[in-house]
Parts: structure tokens; sequence; C-alpha cells
């Protein structure tokens, strides 16, 4: 791997992580009351993520 | 002009690179095992497992460079018709433990359920031109990413950009024509929903055994035991994904989320004003940490495991002109657009569609390689 490669990939992460730490002192809080089951089969809660097939 | 971040220029150069990523395997390993507990103690359990799934995916996407993209070239331009026998023996496995507890499960375990739609039409086609122009689907751009190759890193944040302004023009689409979305399940019950599955994944087969046999005695092996254990583990991990997240794999809708919190807090988007980020659980993922969203944890899974994998087998690609590189990027921002038209990309329309009962995998499929037809020539042209 050329140095200028190994720069783009640290880059690259250095972006990402930037990201989720800006969101994570911008979003609300986690609720850990509201924390779902560990498995979502079996759980009664319908689930309520979203996808892609989601319109 | 060639950019000289593409490439390990010599073998010499790639074993000294591979050596020095031997050594920073344990720390990354080190590194993936304190996200993991974080997210257990900060987030929540769940998360933290969907983010071990989302590793397995990557490890086993990149490990054996299992493609989707690839699979189809391969078949197209080879008559090499192993990748895509992966896929359907992944498609296989995936439905015949999905479909059942979908049935048993209703309100626990959700479906992959788009809409048959011009939109769907319009969408599955250009994203299989593009997803072979810009080297990866959903999946594909994310385990690529994750390996360090250029192109893929490149195509990521456009990517997310068109799935969020697809996402944005969603209904605008829908509004050109669509039926409600049909399930195999709920319509024919497990028993019929997996005979209609195994056909559907017979004829296919069918159909690529034929393709590849017109090579010739000169035509490729049909199984590749790399790729058809690497089909098996994706399977199991897309029914774990089920079993723990109620809800299907899937990809585009999380790059989607990014480009909608940066659009958002840069005062130039309103969610409140769309009609889809406007939907209330859209809004309340908009509010949440990405790292409670289901397929962001997964996504940012299958980059870490493709980064472990990287750091012991460095991956190439080749150097791009300034040109290819436009096409290349251009093609990956219709890539995130057209996978919102189309409800999916080969993860979330294909794989969990078709697993799930729903019947726009299988119209997805269908145009997707029909743009593909397309998109290998195109690339092709542009030597990418």
């Amino acid at each position: 791997m050329t140095a200028s490669r190994t720069s783009a990939v640290l880059l690259f992460w250095a972006v990402l992580i930037v990201f989720f730490a800006w969101d994570w002192t911008h979003a609300s809080p986690v609720n850990h009351r509201k924390e779902p089951a560990i498995l979502a089969i079996g759980s009664g809660q319908a689930p309520s993520g979203g996808h892609c097939s989601a319109f | 002009m060639q950019t000289t971040l593409s490439q390990a220029g010599s073998p010499a150069i790639a074993a000294s690179a591979s050596s020095a990523l031997g050594h920073a395997r344990w720390p990354l390993t080190a590194a993936i095992l304190l996200a993991v507990l974080a997210l257990a103690w900060f987030v929540t359990v769940r998360q933290s497992v969907l983010f071990v799934i989302g590793i397995g995916m990557g490890g086993l996407l990149a490990g054996a460079r299992f493609g989707f993209t690839t699979g189809w070239r391969r078949l197209i331009e080879a008559r090499d018709a192993s990748g895509v026998f992966a896929q359907i023996v992944l498609l296989a496995v995936a439905a015949a433990i999905s479909i059942p507890l979908l049935a048993k499960f209703p309100g626990d375990l959700a479906a992959a359920l788009g809409p048959p739609s011009i939109s769907l039409l319009i969408g599955a086609f250009v994203f299989g031109i593009t997803m072979q122009i810009a080297d990866g689907c959903g999946s594909g751009t994310l385990y690529k990413a994750g390996l360090g190759i250029p192109l893929n890193m490149g195509v990521l944040p456009l990517f997310a950009l068109g799935s969020f302004l697809g996402s944005v023009h969603l209904h605008g689409w829908l509004s050109l024509g669509a039926v409600a979305p049909v399930s195999l399940v709920r319509d024919w019950g497990a028993g019929g929903a997996l005979a209609a599955t195994f056909a559907g994944l017979a004829v296919f087969g069918l159909a690529a055994w034929v393709w590849s046999r017109k090579g010739g005695a000169a035509a490729p092996a049909l199984w590749n035991r790399k790729l058809l254990l690497a089909g098996i583990g994706l399977a199991l991990l897309a029914v774990a994904n089920l079993v723990v997240a109620g809800q299907p794999w899937g990809v585009v809708y999380g790059f989607g989320l990014w480009a909608a919190k940066v659009a958002t807090a840069a005062g130039v988007f309103d969610p409140a004003a769309n009609a889809f980020w406007g939907q209330a659980g859209n809004l309340r993922t908009l509010d949440q940490s990405v790292f409670l969203d289901v397929t962001s944890i997964t996504n940012i899974g299958i980059m870490a495991g493709a980064l472990w994998i990287a750091a012991r087998k460095p991956s190439s690609g080749k150097p791009l002109t300034g040109r290819q590189w436009a096409a290349v990027l251009v093609a990956g921002f219709l890539l995130g657009y057209s996978s919102r038209l189309a409800f999916g990309c080969n993860v979330g329309a294909m794989v969990s569609g078709i697993s799930t009962g729903s019947l726009h995998g299988w119209i997805w499929v269908v145009l997707a390689f029909a743009g593909s037809l397309i998109g290998v020539r195109l690339r092709r042209r542009l030597g990418v």
C-alpha cells in the first residue's frame, strides 16, 4: 500500500469518526429505560426501524 | 492524468504493505472489541449485537470478495455462473429460514415490502447500470470502502447524497403509478411463499446455467467453494439480522439518513415538510444517534469487518484517469438515488425482498440485471 493510499484510508475513517462523534453530541440522549429486547423475535414489539423498502 | 491514490504499485510494495498492515490487526481487533462494548454500554445491547453481525457480514464479503456486482458481470462477460449460483444459494438459505419465521411471528418480524411501481422499474434499471460503472452495489461499496479501495471510498459520500435526495423525491416518483406491496407470506402462507420462491430461484439458476454452458467446454465451473460458503454465511447473518432487529438486512436507508442529518443540521433541509422524512418514524430516527439506527449500525459493522480483513489481505485497484473518476462519481450518485426509487439495492431489495417474500424483490432483479447488461458495456467503454 502506497503512502498516499494509506493517507486516503486514514482520512476516510477520520471523516467517518468525526461525523459519528458530531452526531452523538447533537442527537437526543439514549433513553436506556426504553431499551428494546435483545432479540426482536418473540419480544411482542413491532419493528420500528427505517428500511430501504420503506416509502 | 492518473491519480496516484488508487493502487499498491508493485508486488514488492504490496508485500511490504501487507506486512505493515498485519501488525495493525491486533490494535484493530482491540478497537473493534472496544466499540462492541461501548455500544452495549452507551447505546443498547441489541445495537451492539447488530454491530457484530455487520462485522461478520463485512468479514465474509471482503474475505471471499463476495460481490453481487462482480458475480453478475462475470456471468455476462465470461459466462462464469459461479458468483450467481452462490447468490442463489444465499437467497434460498435465507428464504428457507426467514419465510417460516415471518409466518410464525407476524407481529415481531417485518418483511422488506416495497411497492411494485414505475419508480421501482426505473430505479432498479438505473441501479443495474450504475452498479457496474461504480463497481459495487450497496454492500459492495461498503465493504470495498472498508478495504480501502479509493474508488469505493470516493463513491460512498455521493451514494449517501443520492440516497438522501432519492428519498426526498420518492413520493413524487410514486405518484407516477404504484400498487400496494405484495407479500407472498401474507397471501399464500409460508408453504406457498417458499414453493414460489424456490421455483423462481430454480428458474434463475437454470437461465444462468444455460447461459454459462454457451461458452462450450471451456465454460468455468458452476460452483466456487469460497463463494458458496460465504453465501451460506451471509444468509445466516441476514437471518440473524431479522431475528435481532425484527426487520431484514438493509443498507441504503442508513446512507440516506447520514446525508439527511447533515442537510438538516446545515439548515438546507426541513424534514418535517417532506413526505418521507416527515413521517413520525423517520423524524424520530433523524433525532436519534445513528448508533440507534439498525441499518447504520450494520453498515458501520460491514466497513469495520472489511477493514479487519484488509489488515491481513490488502486489496488492489487500478489507477483511474480524471475522466474515469468523474464517471464513477456520477454513477455513485445515481446509484444512491436509484436505490431509493427501487426500494433497496442488492441487499434491501434483492436479498431481503426475495428472502422475505416480497414481489418487488423479483421485479428488482429482472430490471437490475437488464440494466447491468448495459452497464458492463459502458464500464468497458469507460475503461473503469
